[in-house]
């Protein structure tokens, strides 16, 4: 009697490992079925175009000449304003609930943050559109030409017409959206951090930035980082919001205030219409390089994971 | 007793369900429902035509407005029983893929501006004009070109912001088409398609983005459909046409432009409404074209889509200008009928209409 139970629980335990198995191997498979798909989509345009494809700043239909350059930097540029606004914010947010706010605060901005998160990105991208480019336009770009615009260099990041449309202001949307994302992980990760390493450190009379910065931040480090990627991909990815602001232009500006093109926008305006093999191909290979960026960052991170991790080692 | 009572009633609605199911595959002449995908600019007229003929027959139309392209990939690959396009495919092409085009309904696309103290229709410009702007060379709204065009005119110092659609569509087409006529420059710089590459400016998602651009930026100038250009509310200015007259965009003047058209002599119905000759004319007019396969495997499916297309030239006038579209006249209907006669055959080769 015993041994058949036993037996049947042994019969599980395998059903169970091979079924988990399988769900991990799907993910595997799903992934190298999508590059596969990719590569065979864009290669016509990658046979045509060649190396020249990455470094063209040509999109025009008419002539079939694509290049994806103006699409890779505008999708880097706002991912980079994305970061620059988001990282610093997502962070204060995360130390402030979990380290400074009284207790009756931590649940509603916690359950707000996660309401952020909740909101579909389109919703982001006609508030972007209806409320915060016309504000954008009609009183912070003023300001920022009328203050840097004759400065030069700098200047030229300022220039242009103030249309509330542009790079800035997608880089804006993109801030606001990946915010929750980053300061959820981040705060997830701080609350971890065991009362005792704090205490311990306030003990021998750290203060409160002493406690994040020597106690807190190494021991999340690699949770920070992660939720810091997390981000990054958002940002990277998101189309409609991007879209809806961005102007959608195939130029490089030096100005913020002007539009631009990031590569999920350009799917997203002209898939429906594209036709012709080459046309189709290009976007395609768009949808490649994206993969590709992404794929990038992630292993960045992941380098700067291990080489943070390695010094560590050496210092103690 | 329960149990047995629904089981009876089961057993019942089955057999009732079964035998509605071989009496209709024995009649399959009965086609209850056609599919059609393409053009996003016809969509809302064919969407109240299928409402109304369903209406009236108990025929339902599925149309999705996925885009012209995308319609015409539909219709080549089968998967729908009509694709619809706003660009008009060269007879060359139709030939190549067994493919009959007709047109279904017209409109205008319209240039609208926003320039602060200038009303609808105050504001003329010249074809070559409007070209230069969009080509990104006159840019300023004081310029002098614009100024010798609208003497006594108060035209401000601003920057013009030139407007354009982001994503591929039929508007474009014309619109691009239209420029390409009366423009030499434009026509070896830029050309005349669905997307172009754009010398100037910011680009709107869909007719709505062009027309919320314009609203938006101070000093824009955009091209939307006329019904965008109502229901928003815009600015739009008045066009010189081929024949010396300046027009305002309405349904009257797109009549005009299309009452000028030969459709006899268009070869595959290919035929452009821009530039059209007339002082009436506005000269960026469109039609909206329907593809079919010449040689029909499902006759049954066939003739009730053309059944509906006839419906709606004979009864879908009115409808079509409440919502600010131009439907086409009588004669060129009779003359898409008699095409369909002509072409359209079934699997033995018998015409289906």
């Amino acid at each position: 009697m015993d041994t058949s139970i036993n037996n049947r629980g042994a019969v599980f335990d395998k059903l169970f490992y091979h079924s988990t198995r399988l769900c991990a191997f799907a993910v595997l498979l799903v992934i190298i079925a999508i590059i596969i798909s990719l590569i065979i989509g864009a290669w016509p345009a990658l046979k045509k175009f060649g190396f020249g494809f990455l470094t063209s700043t040509a999109w025009n239909p008419v002539t079939e000449e694509f290049g994806a350059l103006v699409s890779i930097y505008g999708t880097l540029l706002t991912s980079a304003i994305a970061m620059a606004i988001g990282v610093p914010v997502s962070f204060g947010i995360a130390l402030f609930i979990t380290e400074l706010c009284p207790v009756w605060l931590k649940r509603p901005i916690g359950i707000a943050i996660e309401l952020l998160a909740a909101i579909p990105s389109i919703i982001y991208g006609m508030w972007g559109l209806f409320i915060l480019a016309p504000l954008f336009g009609d009183y912070v770009e003023p300001w920022f030409t009328n203050h840097f615009g004759d400065i030069p260099l700098l200047g030229a990041l300022f220039s242009g017409p103030p249309m509330g449309i542009g790079v800035a202001t997608a880089g804006i949307i993109l801030s606001i959206m990946i915010i929750p994302f980053m300061a959820a992980v981040m705060r997830d990760m701080f609350e971890v951090v065991p009362a005792v390493l704090k205490e311990s450190a306030y003990g021998i009379g750290a203060t409160t930035w002493e406690v994040i910065y020597k106690v807190v931040l190494p021991y999340t480090k690699i949770g920070v980082v992660g939720g810091i990627m997390l981000g990054l991909g958002r940002a990277l990815g998101e189309t409609m919001a991007v879209t809806f602001v961005i102007g959608n232009a195939n130029r490089i500006n030096a100005s913020l205030f002007m539009p631009g093109n990031t590569i999920s926008s350009s799917l997203a305006n002209q898939f429906t219409e594209a036709v012709g093999e080459i046309y189709t191909s290009s976007l395609i290979a768009l949808g490649l390089i994206l993969f590709l960026i992404t794929f990038i960052v992630l292993a960045l991170a992941k380098l700067l994971l291990y080489r943070l991790s390695k010094q560590e080692g050496s210092r103690t | 007793m329960f149990k047995k009572v629904f089981r009876l009633t089961m057993i019942i609605a089955v057999m009732v369900f079964l035998s509605a199911g071989i009496k209709g595959q024995a009649t399959a002449s009965d086609v209850m429902a056609i599919s059609g995908a393409g053009a996003t600019f016809p969509y809302p007229v064919y969407a109240k035509w299928a409402d109304a003929y369903n209406k009236v027959t108990g025929i339902k139309l599925n149309y999705q407005s996925i885009g012209s392209g995308g319609g015409i990939k539909q219709i080549k690959a089968k998967t729908v029983d009509f694709g619809a396009s706003d660009a008009p495919l060269k007879p060359e092409d139709l030939d190549k893929s067994g493919l009959l085009q007709f047109p279904m309904i017209m409109g205008g696309v319209v240039p609208v501006v926003n320039i602060p103290g200038i009303s609808s229709g105050s504001l003329k410009m010249s074809n070559e004009l409007l070209a230069d702007i969009y080509l990104g060379k006159v840019k300023k709204w004081n310029d002098e070109k614009i100024k010798t065009e609208n003497p006594g005119l108060k035209l401000p110092d601003r920057a013009i912001t030139v407007v354009h659609r982001s994503d591929g569509s039929g508007t474009t087409w014309i619109f691009t088409n239209y420029l390409s006529k009366v423009s030499p420059e434009w026509k070896s710089k830029v050309g005349n398609d669905k997307a172009v590459a754009w010398p100037a400016g910011v680009g709107g998602k869909g007719n709505e983005g062009v027309a919320s651009y314009v609203q938006r930026i101070k000093g824009s100038i955009g091209y939307v459909e006329y019904a965008y250009a109502l229901q928003n509310k815009l600015t739009y200015i008045k066009l010189h046409n081929r024949s010396g007259g300046f027009v305002v965009p309405s349904s009257k003047t797109f009549q005009a432009a299309a009452a000028n058209a030969d459709w006899t002599h268009a070869k595959g119905f290919y035929m452009v409404l821009t530039d059209q000759p007339g002082k009436d004319s506005w000269p960026i007019t469109g039609a909206s074209f329907i593809l079919v396969y010449n040689n029909q495997d499902k006759p049954d499916v066939g003739k009730a889509a053309l059944k509906f297309f006839d419906w709606c030239y004979s009864n879908g006038s009115k409808m079509a200008e409440k919502l600010d579209y131009v439907p086409m006249p009588d004669n060129v209907a009779n003359l898409v009928r008699a095409t369909w006669h002509e072409k359209i055959k079934d699997p033995q080769g018998m015409p289906i209409w």
